[in-house]
């Protein structure tokens, strides 16, 4: 067992963990986040995308003992105040999602995406949102809501 | 609608949307229960094999492990074997199905023991320590090889692979090919898909040993029809199992089943008497969770010279896999009735057999039957057009069946509502056809290697299995009915009881929509409840897009029912006769004294209070109605796809998308868009991206997201969509369902298009995926092999 | 799936993380992004027994301009090098390809280090740095060494590196007056390629002076198309673009796998060799 404390949406935990555990199952396990989600064994699905230094990442392939001492956001700690991030807020008002499976992971990387591009355009949006994969949406109305989010986010 | 529409027909935003957008859903893997043990499943590396011997023994010595069991070991926990409710002939043959094997696997996947651990970890590393001592035996995976002379059969105990023949006709089949002027032959292979809803499949079984009766929280759609099967396969009494479809993560069809680990989850509760969670990995779901299409199909029409459509001969075979999932023999019977899309025509005929291999077992993938008869016809119709020298658009509407309501098909059902070609036209317009086709021979004269083609489907579907007695008669092991309760509570709200069981559908907020506009309730005055056994005890839940068609309209009655009530409790206490009464927001007035009112939220009170009801008027508001339509629904539409085809590297580039369906009354209009858009694209996916396959040894080669390829964002265009009315006759309320249109229409579209863009090359048919090198090399070989 | 067990540490230096290696035996192995490595851990095709976490040794990180060649730490990841100013000339190479592999979040977090040492003929990063006539330093017990990237690569997953080495930076040669790319094939945007070039092309008025092929995915390591350089050396039309991207058949016949046969994957390099030089051209 290792000790480590990884800040997570502010908040320092100082944990034991395995050295193989995933950072995934770390924030879901054994801080009970539930939110950021695990699709797929092979890093290509993109569900669990959070924010590792403010960079987004697919926790199912960082390890938590690579987390120590470092600030991870997940979808639970975007909100403030109860109220809904602008890109969450895009998503709703847009229907961005249908049974919000890949949501968190897609919300994640969309908010990476407008840091690093805060006026991207459709073809943009679409090439970076290359490693989240969604089943029911057909994209369309999620990237209407990147766009729109990232708009909102100005 | 009697009460006025202020959210029918409205983009309302989803209700079911907060918890999802932060993260505070309760899908199956997020559940935990204190003492809760984790199994892991061992499976079969074999395509076929014979069990000689499972050694727990170091698996049971591994640190943290509970209890490790075999096949043999968990047999007498089974009073049946896993189910199949579509027995589509009397003679087929339906082999024992065991959540855990007992002697022969006959798939790579097929379980062989089960470790249960206190962690997830633990289990993993415990499976891999059991020893198992198998025999090879050899293996098919493919249909025509499992229909050769001499094949290795799948099970032994049936003389060959076949599982059934099914056929089905209408008028004289010989005639109509005897007095065609012109045939056209088609042959196709549908691939073998993976459904890929996003959260992989999870089960989670509490158990109360003293009172014997188990929870069950699993990635369901069907968790009535889930709960009466695994009390058949467990020996439990029905009224012992409660099962919760909690919040789930897609289906698709895939979880439209009832699966090993379900029953294998509460019998090993029962047996070790612990909460026992198990939560498949991607790749796991790979080879455990059912597979879709994997068909071979002929189709031949006769025509006149000029190209009216005489008859429709078809004839195909369907891959089962190595057992019998829940409606497997049934998909292809769906798509029976179809393969004469929108058209008319004399005569049909159709066969189908179904056929055993060494492979993951197929059943119902989203639009199940619809999207392979829809693509036979469509890729047929352009033969036919070739032939005859007509264009798309004149072949089609020289055979589409004619404007009306219950409209025979050549198939021999009665389509609800037919209005085709004013669908198509709305199509052209919005795609601007003659400036594609303008751009088109621009290319060709140009030489471009970046060639552009258009590919037509104008689609017919049948969603919303009904009526039940119709249902009897293809031997379909449950009815098409579903129920809703609508229940007014004393302080003005309202529930909404639902046996439809949603996964991404947004039914939480349709329901709302039609109740809300029903009761003349604000919406947020609305919960729908759903999902739970024990909350709502009716339900045959959600598949083949019937929801609003059948669940929908239950509670549009149901809604009705507590108006109606509603409204003798009003008469009464206004002292007027129930017909002196109008109800329009919410509230009874007397006709012509509009301000002698009674606010529905006050009857509820006083419904609940019962302190002055009618003579005979039982206290409380609220009604059921289980809804068993009298026919199907059949939307229809017209889907436009533009490709660019790279004919140096046989990239296949879809440049616009244009749908425009027909669903009959829409609800909300951003959801069904929403459900288009996702149909689309998985059409799209299985037109370009997508296909499993097997090695000859039975080895998924397709075996995780890394090679079974789910597209992303960027490889599709945004669509560009409308759509026409014309409303369902087979429902009050005249809508149609919407969830497997897209995928229905959109793989022929696609493959149409790359068809049509190399056209003047003369190459013959383009088989799917249209992955680039197969595209490259229908270039090449019609080209005699000069680049 | 979750990996099989392991022993984890994390050296403050490049010396203690040398110590660790060495000390842990045959299955030890350094990680950093691990973008590489967890995959394969995750569906249990690795086992090491001990990861030494070089992620945090913060002095492997940079680009330096090193006068004849830019040296780049091993630890730099993919999105910072697709941005780095300092990658010029033929060196844009590097930031191009960088920017294609993978996803954001990958990018993020993988590093060239680990994609020049796990030595994927897949991967993207080694025909650039091949291309770019490189070179590896790698350091061990015994001291550092530097390795042209010619020799690196050895086969699929197979490098020069010994057990116990840690590549510590990547050189590239600082070429200036070129144009560059990289030409990616693939399915989906976020696979590996299927064929891809990379291309260096030194040219004034429409005639190719000097020109470096890496071809990704054509051989069981990274390869050049030397057939391919020679013919365009002099080159000042299409039509001899063209003729000197069919010599790409020189290299021999690559593999067949799942996503295309022999004849395809030559076929695909010739048309990407072409497109290549006329957009590093352009």
């Amino acid at each position: 067992m290792k000790r480590i404390s990884v800040t997570v949406n502010g908040v320092r935990h100082e944990a034991e963990v395995e050295p193989r555990t995933l950072l995934v199952y770390f924030i879901r396990e054994q801080l009970g986040l539930t939110g950021t989600n695990v699709g797929c064994d092979t890093s290509s699905c993109g569900a669990c995308t959070v924010h590792l230094n403010g960079q987004s990442v697919k926790s199912c392939t960082v390890l938590a003992v690579q987390a120590d001492g470092q600030e991870v956001t997940t979808i639970e700690g975007l909100a403030t105040n109860g109220k809904l991030h602008p890109m969450q807020q895009a998503f709703h008002e847009e229907h961005g999602l249908q049974c919000g499976f890949c949501t968190p992971g897609m919300i994640m990387a969309a908010v990476g995406i407008v840091d690093e591009n805060p006026d991207p355009s459709e073809a943009e949006v679409r090439e970076a949102l290359e490693g989240n994969l969604c089943r029911c949406t057909g994209y369309h109305n999620i990237v209407r809501a990147v766009i729109s989010g990232a708009k909102a986010s100005v | 609608m009697a009460a006025g529409q202020k959210y029918v027909g409205g983009g309302v935003p989803r209700k079911e949307d907060p918890q999802l957008l932060t993260g505070q859903a309760t899908f199956v893997e997020n559940l935990t229960v204190p003492g809760m043990v984790h199994a892991a499943l061992v499976r079969s590396p074999y395509g076929a094999a014979r069990i000689k011997k499972v050694d727990l023994s170091a698996a049971l010595a591994a640190p943290d492990v509970v209890a490790a069991f075999s096949g043999e070991d968990l047999a007498d926990e089974w009073a049946a074997g896993l189910p199949m409710a579509w027995p589509v002939t009397d003679d087929i043959r339906i082999p024992d199905h065991w959540p855990v094997a007992k002697d022969v696997v006959r798939y790579v996947g097929d379980a062989v023991a089960v470790v249960v651990a206190t962690s997830r970890a633990a289990a993993a590393d415990a499976a891999e320590l059991v020893d198992v001592d198998y025999e090879e035996l050899p293996t098919v995976v493919d249909i025509e090889g499992a229909m050769a002379p001499g094949a290795p059969r799948v099970h032994e105990s049936f003389e060959n692979n076949e599982c059934y023949t099914w056929t089905h006709s209408t008028g004289d089949i010989d005639a109509a090919f005897a007095k065609a002027d012109v045939v056209v032959k088609g042959e196709y292979t549908q691939p073998r898909l993976i459904p890929n809803a996003m959260e992989p499949r999870a089960v989670l079984v509490q158990p109360s040993p003293a009172a014997g009766d188990f929870t069950m929280w699993s990635t369901t759609q069907i968790p009535h029809i889930a709960k009466i099967l695994l009390s058949m396969i467990l020996g439990i009494s029905e009224s012992k199992m409660r099962v919760i479809a909690p919040d789930v993560g897609g289906g698709f069809g895939s979880k439209l089943n009832v699966y090993a680990e379900e029953a294998l989850c509460i019998a090993l509760a029962r047996r070790l008497g612990l909460p026992v969670k198990w939560v498949a990995g991607r790749s796991e779901g790979y080879l455990a969770t059912i597979h879709g299409r994997d068909q071979l199909q002929e189709i031949e029409l006769a025509a006149t010279s000029e190209g009216k459509i005489l008859g429709y001969r078809v004839k195909i075979r369907a891959n089962m896999g190595a057992y019998l999932q829940l409606v497997a023999p049934g998909v292809p019977l769906l798509g029976g009735f179809l393969y004469c899309g929108s058209y008319g025509g004399e005569a049909y005929h159709f066969e189908c057999t179904g056929v055993f291999t060494n492979t993951t077992p197929t059943d119902a993938y989203r639009g199940a039957g619809r999207p392979e008869a829809t693509y036979a016809i469509e890729r047929a119709i352009e033969l036919l057009a070739r032939k005859v020298g007509l264009d798309s658009i004149e072949i089609r509407k020289l055979n589409y069946l004619p404007q009306g309501e219950m409209v025979p098909s050549p198939g021999g059902l009665e389509f609800d509502s037919t209005n085709y070609a004013p669908n198509l036209d709305r199509a052209l317009e919005l795609l601007g056809h003659d400036a594609v086709r303008a751009e088109q021979a621009e290319r060709r004269a140009q030489g471009s290697t970046k060639v552009l083609g258009l590919g037509f489907s104008t689609f017919v579907e049948m969603c919303g299995l009904a009526p039940s007695q119709v249902l009897a008669s293809l031997n379909y092991g449950a009815g098409g009915w579903d129920a809703a309760t609508v229940r007014m509570l004393p302080t003005g709200k309202a529930e909404v009881v639902t046996g439809t069981s949603p996964h991404g559908q947004g039914h939480v907020t349709c329901w709302s929509q039609i109740a809300a506009d029903a009761l003349g309730l604000d919406i947020d005055d609305i919960e729908v409840l759903h999902g739970d056994t024990h909350v709502a005890p009716h339900g045959m839940n959600t598949y083949g897009s019937r929801s609003l068609s059948v669940g929908g309209i239950a509670v549009y009655e149901a809604c009705g029912r507590v108006v109606e009530k509603a409204k003798t409790i009003a008469a009464h206490l206004l002292e007027v006769s129930p017909e002196d009464l109008a109800f329009e927001n919410g509230s009874f007035s007397v006709k012509g004294v509009p301000d002698r009112t009674k606010a529905i939220q006050e009857l509820a009170y006083a419904a609940w209070t019962a302190h002055s009801l009618p003579e005979g008027t039982e206290p409380g508001l609220e009604a059921n109605c289980v809804w068993d339509p009298p026919n199907f629904t059949y939307p229809f539409g017209s889907h436009l796809c533009v490709v660019e085809v790279d004919t140096e590297t046989g990239d296949v580039d879809i440049l616009r998308y244009v749908a425009v369906d027909d669903c009959g009354t829409v609800i909300n209009p951003v959801i069904v868009e929403g459900q288009v858009h996702g149909g689309v694209a998985q059409g799209i996916a299985a037109a370009l991206y997508e296909e499993a396959t097997y090695a000859e040894d039975g080895t998924l080669e397709t075996s995780s997201m890394i090679n079974y390829l789910v597209p992303s964002a960027a490889e599709f265009p945004s669509f560009e969509l409308d759509r026409t009315l014309t409303p369902s006759t087979s429902n009050p309320l005249g809508v149609k369902g919407i969830g497997e249109a897209g995928t229905i229409a959109s793989t022929p579209a696609v493959i149409n298009a790359v068809a049509d863009a190399l056209a003047h090359l003369d190459v013959g048919e383009v088989p799917i995926p249209a992955t680039p090198e197969r595209v490259w090399r229908l270039i090449q070989n019609a080209k005699g092999g000069a680049a | 799936m979750i990996p099989a067990a392991f022993e984890y540490e994390r050296p403050s230096s490049l010396a203690e993380a040398l110590k660790m290696l060495s000390e842990g035996g045959d299955d030890a192995r350094p990680i950093a992004g691990g973008h590489s490595l967890l995959p394969l851990m995750r569906l249990r095709l690795a086992r090491p027994s001990l990861l030494v976490d070089i992620g945090g040794l913060a002095d492997l990180r940079y680009v330096r301009d090193e006068g004849d060649h830019i040296a780049i730490g091993a630890l730099c990841t993919h999105h910072e090098l697709a941005s780095a100013q300092e990658l010029t000339g033929g060196c844009r190479l590097i930031a191009q390809v960088a920017r294609q592999i993978g996803d954001p979040q990958v990018r993020h977090r993988g590093t060239i280090g680990g994609s020049i040492a796990h030595a994927d003929p897949a991967s993207d990063l080694p025909a650039a740095v091949l291309a770019l006539d490189g070179a590896v330093v790698a350091r061990g017990a015994g001291g550092s060494r530097t390795i042209p990237a010619a020799d690196f690569f050895l086969g699929p997953l197979m490098s020069a590196l010994e057990p116990g080495e840690i590549l510590t930076e990547v050189r590239v040669a600082k070429r200036v007056g070129c144009g560059s790319t990289y030409e990616k094939f693939q399915r989906r945007a976020q696979d590996w390629a299927i064929v891809a070039v990379a291309a260096v092309i030194e040219s004034s008025g429409g005639t190719i002076s000097n020109a470096a092929i890496g071809l990704t995915n054509m051989a069981g390591t990274p390869i050049r198309a030397s057939g391919v350089e020679e013919a365009l050396a002099g080159a000042a039309s299409e039509e001899a673009i063209a003729e000197a991207a069919g010599r790409v058949s020189e290299v021999g016949t690559p593999l067949p796998d799942q996503n295309a046969s022999s004849e395809y994957r030559l076929h695909l390099a010739e048309v990407l060799i072409r497109r290549a030089v006329a957009n590093a051209m352009s």
